[in-house]
């Protein structure tokens, strides 16, 4: 703690000020009074060539260099406003819509969703204000609304939540963190917890091959999250949650100007739940008992004249969570067969620096350094399984960006290094018919799992753009990895537009990883099943993902319209087989055969005005593996689903307050239940041949926005009190052959209420 | 250890050759988002230019291009060739009226009508 102290505080007078800035935000001036964000806006000095671009929402940099007073902002299709700035540090400025001659209003508003158009990847950007529509509570939450991810439980005791996309779970998603990644290795079934939702500012969703600047792992896409930036939040920001389900939330964000170029945020989580949930009368918490405390300090360094940008975080967490049986105490009962109790004790910190520069002479040449590192400790147990795990990590990037000839032909370069340290200890019990035949005996395995990987790789992006209708990234990259040797990672991405308004995008990338089977499958240990591991040496998982997507924008009955068709198709060359199969084991193998993940989604979108949006997409999987047993569909996913996304908001009052209103509609279809019936069993389990029921869920939430500092939500999720029945097998006898906490498909806990405020003050 | 070295050696390190690049700063006439498409997309395939920004509001051209292989008395006449005046060079009229009606940025109505 004492280095990273030092580290920390030797990095501070790294920070030097002298000048001016000025942050603002624009909007539009329309006579129902919404608070429309224009992104892209210009934002100016008079007679200066210093300017900047308003952000996707709508905010705005700009540094004095010169003693400027007179700031211009200006937009297409609107009135040019020229502003006096004196001594102000913030500027809220509404921008009247221009009218023309023929007396046609061009009307413009920002999506809070929206698939962008010109870059050659399928980049799906999801603003801050798409993160209010489902309030709670923490990142794996963040996707409610959004239908390219799929968010299950992983298991029904610890309450975890895990995304989907294309098909795969989240090992085969890169998820960073502000480009950095984050969601990997011991911190992947936990870790996106441990991300609360007012920190984030917007997310990135990368479908199919990533770029190859951000590493070989990723293969079936990347989910990028930007977290709010110390000079763009709002300098006071609090928010509190609390549900029926007993979770209480409380977030606190302070900002604050150090000097002109230089600002710091303070952002502080706390969440609690002890609350007993035992709706369905099985015994057991339908939801953990939890407490976390989760601190991040940001710094953020801006000299726009000398081109530098720095981000200096340090972030630290602890999260404890208990679960199993209502009448389980830890202090008695753990560790014993008296009650099945569970506990997850995490503790984190990660620091990072980020610095860029551009050449303030030649504007295409930039400098990125990228430096972070984390120690990730969890030490849990569920019944009598015990599961510790300790992970460092070391990430280091360096990228160079510049032109070919002319800025049609960009090219990012430069190097990368990574490190991580895995001690890792399962102590796993399980349960076997003796050999009289008349009662179960215990197996215990001790695996001692203590690793370090190391890699060290290059890469090179090509990205041609021909400034109308065709946009191609080709990337490279080789690495040496102490594990998995030399090998080299190509991905391709092409954008073409073959006539106005519509987009056809192809893509296609290999990934490579080495799994880590017990971090990415610890719902295994919240079962008596026995762990099969190969004799031979698991090998790592290389994956080539193709895509193909199809976006095309109209106006239906005058109202813009979207519709976005793709389809993705990941082929495993080598996987480490997760088999459910045996009720009674969990095998581990490396794939011999076929592996594939393919994936429909079609989507329509339909903007009736910048007040009512709707969304309705369907979702068609196809995802099969060849397991020891034969090839057999993903148990427990769901090849079919059905989304049905409705927002609308009242008009802004003069005063700045507003209603609003979004709600989601879910049908999930059919899912398998991993079946193999057993030889031996010495408890009658339930063995499932029918698929699950298909099922639906509804999420409500309503906003009353007060007044730009104040706002007050309530919501629902799951309306329709829809719940899985049984979700534990076996919790009759937690210390016995058959018990199982996997076979969840469905919501466990019925209808829950929340509401929460949010106070700003600027 | 080799191996890292190869694999360092063996990075594109890009050579930069900055010593022939030039700046430019000029005035260039119009008023819309086409006229910026049109002044931008065409300046780029001068052979030479290795980067060129125009700001809509302020008639700004910013270039940076190779000395060697053009002059910035043949960008300015390249542009005016393309119907937009400069501050150097003043369009040809036959230029200036293939331009679509709303790039007419001689036209007063026209300009009071982007503003």
């Amino acid at each position: 703690m004492k280095i990273y102290l030092s580290i920390y505080f030797l990095l501070l007078p790294l920070f030097i000020a002298s000048q001016n800035n000025i942050t603002g935000v624009v909007f539009e001036n329309n006579p129902s009074n919404n608070q429309m964000a224009l992104p892209g806006a210009s934002v100016y000095w008079m007679d200066s060539s210093e300017g900047v671009v308003t952000d996707f929402d709508g905010k705005f940099s700009i540094s004095n260099t010169g003693s400027y007073t007179n700031l211009i902002i200006s937009y297409v299709g609107y009135k040019t406003d020229t502003l006096k700035i004196d001594n102000k540090k913030f500027v809220k400025h509404y921008l009247n819509p221009a009218s023309n001659l023929d007396a046609v209003t061009i009307r413009s508003f920002a999506k809070s969703t929206s698939v962008s158009y010109l870059s050659s990847q399928n980049i799906t950007n999801v603003s801050s204000e798409e993160l209010l529509k489902a309030a709670c509570c923490n990142l794996s939450e963040s996707f409610e609304t959004n239908p390219s991810i799929d968010v299950n439980f992983t298991d029904a005791v610890t309450g975890v939540k895990q995304i989907q996309m294309l098909g795969l779970t989240s090992p085969y998603i890169l998820i960073t963190s502000e480009n950095i990644p984050t969601i990997r290795g011991a911190s992947q079934t936990y870790g996106m917890s441990l991300i609360p939702g007012t920190w984030v500012e917007s997310i990135q969703i990368t479908k199919g091959a990533g770029s190859v600047i951000n590493g070989y792992e990723s293969i079936s896409g990347q989910i990028n999250v930007e977290l709010q930036k110390p000079n763009a939040d709002t300098p006071l920001f609090l928010n509190s949650y609390a549900s029926s389900m007993g979770r209480l939330e409380l977030n606190a964000h302070y900002n604050t100007k150090i000097s002109d170029k230089l600002s710091s945020g303070l952002y502080f989580h706390v969440n609690s739940n002890n609350q007993l949930n035992d709706g369905n009368s099985d015994g057991f918490l339908d939801s953990p008992l939890s407490e976390q405390i989760n601190v991040l300090n940001r710094w953020q360094y801006t000299d726009l004249e000398k081109g530098m940008v720095a981000f200096v975080n340090v972030r630290y967490l602890t999260d404890e969570k208990q679960s199993g049986e209502v009448d389980f105490n830890p202090g008695l009962d753990r560790l014993t067969t008296n009650y099945w109790g569970s506990e997850v004790n995490t503790e984190r910190f990660e620091s990072s620096l980020k610095i860029g520069y551009v050449n303030p002479d030649i504007t295409y040449q930039t400098l990125g350094v990228q430096l972070a590192y984390s120690d990730h400790d969890q030490n849990s147990y569920f019944g009598l399984n015990q599961y510790n795990i300790n992970h460092q990590s070391v990430f280091s990037n360096i990228i160079y960006n510049s032109i070919i000839s002319d800025t049609r032909h960009k090219i990012k370069t430069g190097l990368n290094f990574n490190s991580d340290v895995y001690k890792e200890n399962v102590s796993n019990v399980s349960y076997a018919l003796s050999p009289d035949g008349n009662s179960s005996q215990a197996i215990n395995q001790d695996i001692y799992n203590d690793r370090s990987e190391k890699s060290i790789g290059a890469f090179f992006e090509y990205n041609f753009d021909n400034l109308s209708n065709l946009n191609l990234t080709a990337g490279i990259r080789i690495d040496n990895h102490n594990k998995m040797g030399t090998f080299l990672t190509p991905r391709f991405h092409l954008r073409y537009t073959p006539v106005e308004k519509s987009v056809i995008r192809f893509s296609f990338g290999r990934g490579k990883r080495m799994a880590n089977i017990f971090a990415e499958n610890q719902n295994l240990f919240a079962t008596t099943r026995l762990i099969q591991l190969p004799v031979d040496d698991l090998k790592s998982e290389d994956a080539w993902n193709y895509g193909i997507s199809f976006l095309q924008n109209f106006n239906l009955f005058n109202k813009k319209s979207e519709i976005i068709l793709d389809y993705y198709y990941t082929d495993f060359d080598n996987k480490v087989i997760v088999d459910w199969e045996n009720p009674f084991e969990i095998s581990f193998y490396n794939l011999i055969g076929k592996s594939f993940a393919a994936s429909f989604q079609s989507q329509f979108n339909y903007y009736i005005n910048e007040n009512i949006e709707f969304k309705l997409a369907y979702k068609l999987y196809n995802v099969k593996t060849d397991y020891a047993s034969g090839r057999l569909a993903k148990p427990m996913t769901p090849k079919e689903r059905f989304f049905i996304n409705f927002n609308i908001n009242s008009n802004l009052n003069d005063d700045g307050s507003q209603w609003k209103f979004d709600t989601t509609f879910n049908w999930i279809g059919e899912q398998r239940y991993p079946n193999r019936i057993p030889e031996n069993t010495t408890s009658i389990i339930p063995i499932y041949q029918a698929p699950t029921p298909d099922f639906t869920t509804v999420n409500a939430q309503l906003t009353r926005v007060f007044s730009e500092k104040f706002e007050v939500y309530l919501g629902v999720e799951n309306l329709t009190n829809t719940k899985q029945k049984n979700p534990i097998v076996g919790s009759e006898n937690p210390f016995d052959q058959g018990f199982d906490t996997t076979f969840v498909y469905g919501p466990i806990f019925g209808s829950m209420y929340y509401t929460g405020l949010r106070f700003k003050i600027y | 250890m080799r191996r890292y070295i190869l694999i360092i050696l063996f990075m594109p390190f890009m050579v930069i050759g900055q010593n022939t690049s030039a700046k430019a700063s000029f005035k260039v006439d119009g008023v819309c988002g086409m006229c910026k498409v049109r002044i931008e997309t065409s300046t780029i395939k001068i052979k030479g230019v290795k980067v060129s920004k125009w700001n809509v509001n302020t008639g700004q051209i910013n270039l940076i291009y190779n000395e060697k292989k053009t002059n910035i008395n043949d960008i300015h006449q390249f542009i005016a060739d393309l119907g937009h005046d400069t501050d150097k060079i003043k369009a040809p009229d036959l230029a200036y009226n293939s331009l679509d009606a709303c790039c007419k940025y001689r036209d007063p109505l026209v300009v009071k009508d982007h503003q």
